[in-house]
């Protein structure tokens, strides 16, 4: 709210709040600081083999020669493009299939035990069928990501179509209002906060669809520098690589984030 | 008068699978062109289960429901969409029933204006007082030029001077715009205070148990609780309710 006149109180208040807000910011960054500080000290000087738990500047060193030998970005857009595209597949299937069950209980109640039991089984399991059906290249990495993704959008969508207000529906059937006019109207609107907030936690789904799958079978990507770095004991690649991993995951969750703030009226 | 709803021994039963209940038995009753009807019965008794089946979403399991003319239902909570501004919100009938034309717009706007929601029309329902809301959702059951409204206890999500005040509204409003209405409400005196007909029905499985027209001087809802005759009415179906 804007207020060209506003109390004295008023605005001291404001004050107190922005100052603790800054106060916040200005900890988080001085706590991420120190623990780095404290993890290139502790290795300086020895107290912890650099070798087993590597150290700030020998991330960024190898972060750097990563980049000077032109495979940074590869390995980046390798795994970024499989989790992209197994996060946009799971959201369109798994939204397409939640439809179909909201449309139709009859279809609802015939799927219903199949999903549960989806749902809980451990999709790593899949492992060596999904290499024996998609190979050994992205493909099998995006079935995975999909796989692991598409579920949890499925319950989650289903569940919020499910829950339309009972008093609305009642209200558009007395207006005449048939089944697709309760869907366009009511249900797909309604469902607008449940979907970002799906999106939120699908985001986190599909990375770890996608790094499992390149555990499982890959050449290249981050998940693969990964795993390669932990066989041949290169353990500043593997720190390297899930810090890079943890920029990407955290820039994804703040784009679904501002697209939240965007879209869903508070 | 001429009748505009009818029940004709309109009996209904629900079945579910932990088995049957008879909601309604041998129901008759009619309303009149232009007539204002409250309709009361002990709580549980298939009041809404009438609503429903004036308004064709349910089919009577024997006698006949006849209706001549369109409906609009006014339930209890206002039920605007909060996603909605109020202007988009009286336009959800005109949407669904494929009449959003210019000109069924404007008479939206034209309804919103003479009954004092044009200040409000870019808002959201969160932003308006809850008897605003309710005045809101009238106006979008009005929009759709219904000749019968069905209103399913209206007041009931409102505090008591807020009630009584929306009540008076919409009392004002269906009247002018000469609507037949039938309100169903568990409350004796908002039906005494509201309606030129009273239907009481008894205990599940509902039948009509009485019909009064009552006889006030004022058709003001306020006026008509000063009124002396208000009381004896009060007793009268509070007997009938409750043997």
């Amino acid at each position: 709210m804007k207020h060209d006149n506003i109390s004295k109180e008023h605005r001291a208040f404001l004050q107190k709040s922005r100052r603790k807000t800054g106060v916040v910011n200005a900890v988080r960054l001085g706590l991420l600081l120190l623990l780095l500080g404290l993890w290139e000290l502790v290795t300086a000087l020895h107290w912890a083999d650099p070798f087993l738990v590597s150290s700030p500047s020998r991330i960024a060193k190898t972060i750097a020669s990563l980049y000077q030998e032109g495979t940074l970005f590869y390995h980046i857009g390798i795994t970024l493009s499989e989790t992209l595209i197994g996060f946009i597949a799971a959201i369109l299937l798994g939204g397409v299939t939640a439809l179909l069950l909201w449309w139709s209980e009859t279809f609802r109640r015939i799927l219903e035990p199949y999903i549960v039991v989806l749902n809980a089984l451990p999709k790593i399991a899949l492992g060596p069928l999904i290499i024996i059906w998609c190979g050994t290249g992205s493909r099998a990495i995006v079935f995975m990501t999909i796989l692991v993704t598409v579920i949890l959008v499925i319950l989650h969508m289903l569940s919020a179509f499910l829950s339309a207000d009972e008093g609305k529906v009642l209200l558009l059937r007395s207006m005449g209002a048939n089944k697709a006019h309760i869907l366009v109207k009511l249900v797909l609107p309604s469902s607008l906060p449940a979907f970002v907030s799906m999106l939120k936690v699908a985001v986190g789904m599909s990375w770890i669809g996608s790094i499992m799958g390149e555990y499982i079978v890959s050449r290249a990507g981050l998940g693969y520098l990964i795993v390669y770095g932990g066989q041949v004991f290169k353990l500043d690649l593997v720190m390297a690589a899930t810090v890079i991993l943890c920029f990407l995951a955290a820039l994804m969750y703040f784009l679904v984030a501002l697209l939240e703030k965007k879209l869903v009226r508070t | 008068m001429k009748e505009i709803l009818a029940f004709d021994n309109v009996s209904l039963t629900y079945h579910t699978r932990q088995g049957e209940v008879t909601a309604l038995k041998g129901l008759t009753f009619s309303l009149g062109e232009g007539e204002f009807a409250a309709m009361i019965g002990p709580s549980g008794c298939g009041k809404s289960t009438v609503l429903s089946l004036a308004a064709g979403l349910l089919t009577p399991s024997a006698g006949r429901v006849t209706r001549k003319g369109s409906i609009g239902y006014m339930l209890q909570r206002d039920e605007l969409f909060p996603w909605r501004t109020i202007e988009k919100n009286l336009y959800l009938p005109l949407e669904v029933q494929k009449k959003n034309t210019p000109a069924r717009r404007a008479r939206a706007l034209e309804l919103a204006e003479k009954y004092g929601l044009s200040g409000f029309l870019k808002r959201y329902p969160s932003e308006l007082s809850g008897g605003m809301r309710q005045r809101a959702a009238l106006i979008r059951t009005l929009v759709m030029e219904p000749d019968i409204l069905l209103l399913d206890e209206p007041f009931s999500a409102l505090d008591y001077q807020t009630r009584l005040k929306v009540a008076s509204d919409v009392s004002h409003i269906l009247r002018s715009e000469k609507k037949a209405a039938l309100l169903i409400t568990h409350d004796i005196s908002e039906a005494v205070s509201l309606a030129d007909r009273i239907f009481v029905l008894t205990a599940r499985p509902a039948r009509l148990l009485a019909s009064h027209e009552t006889d006030f001087l004022s058709p003001d809802p306020l006026k008509r609780r000063e009124e002396p005759r208000f009381s004896g009415w009060f007793e009268t179906l509070w007997k009938e309710l409750d043997p």
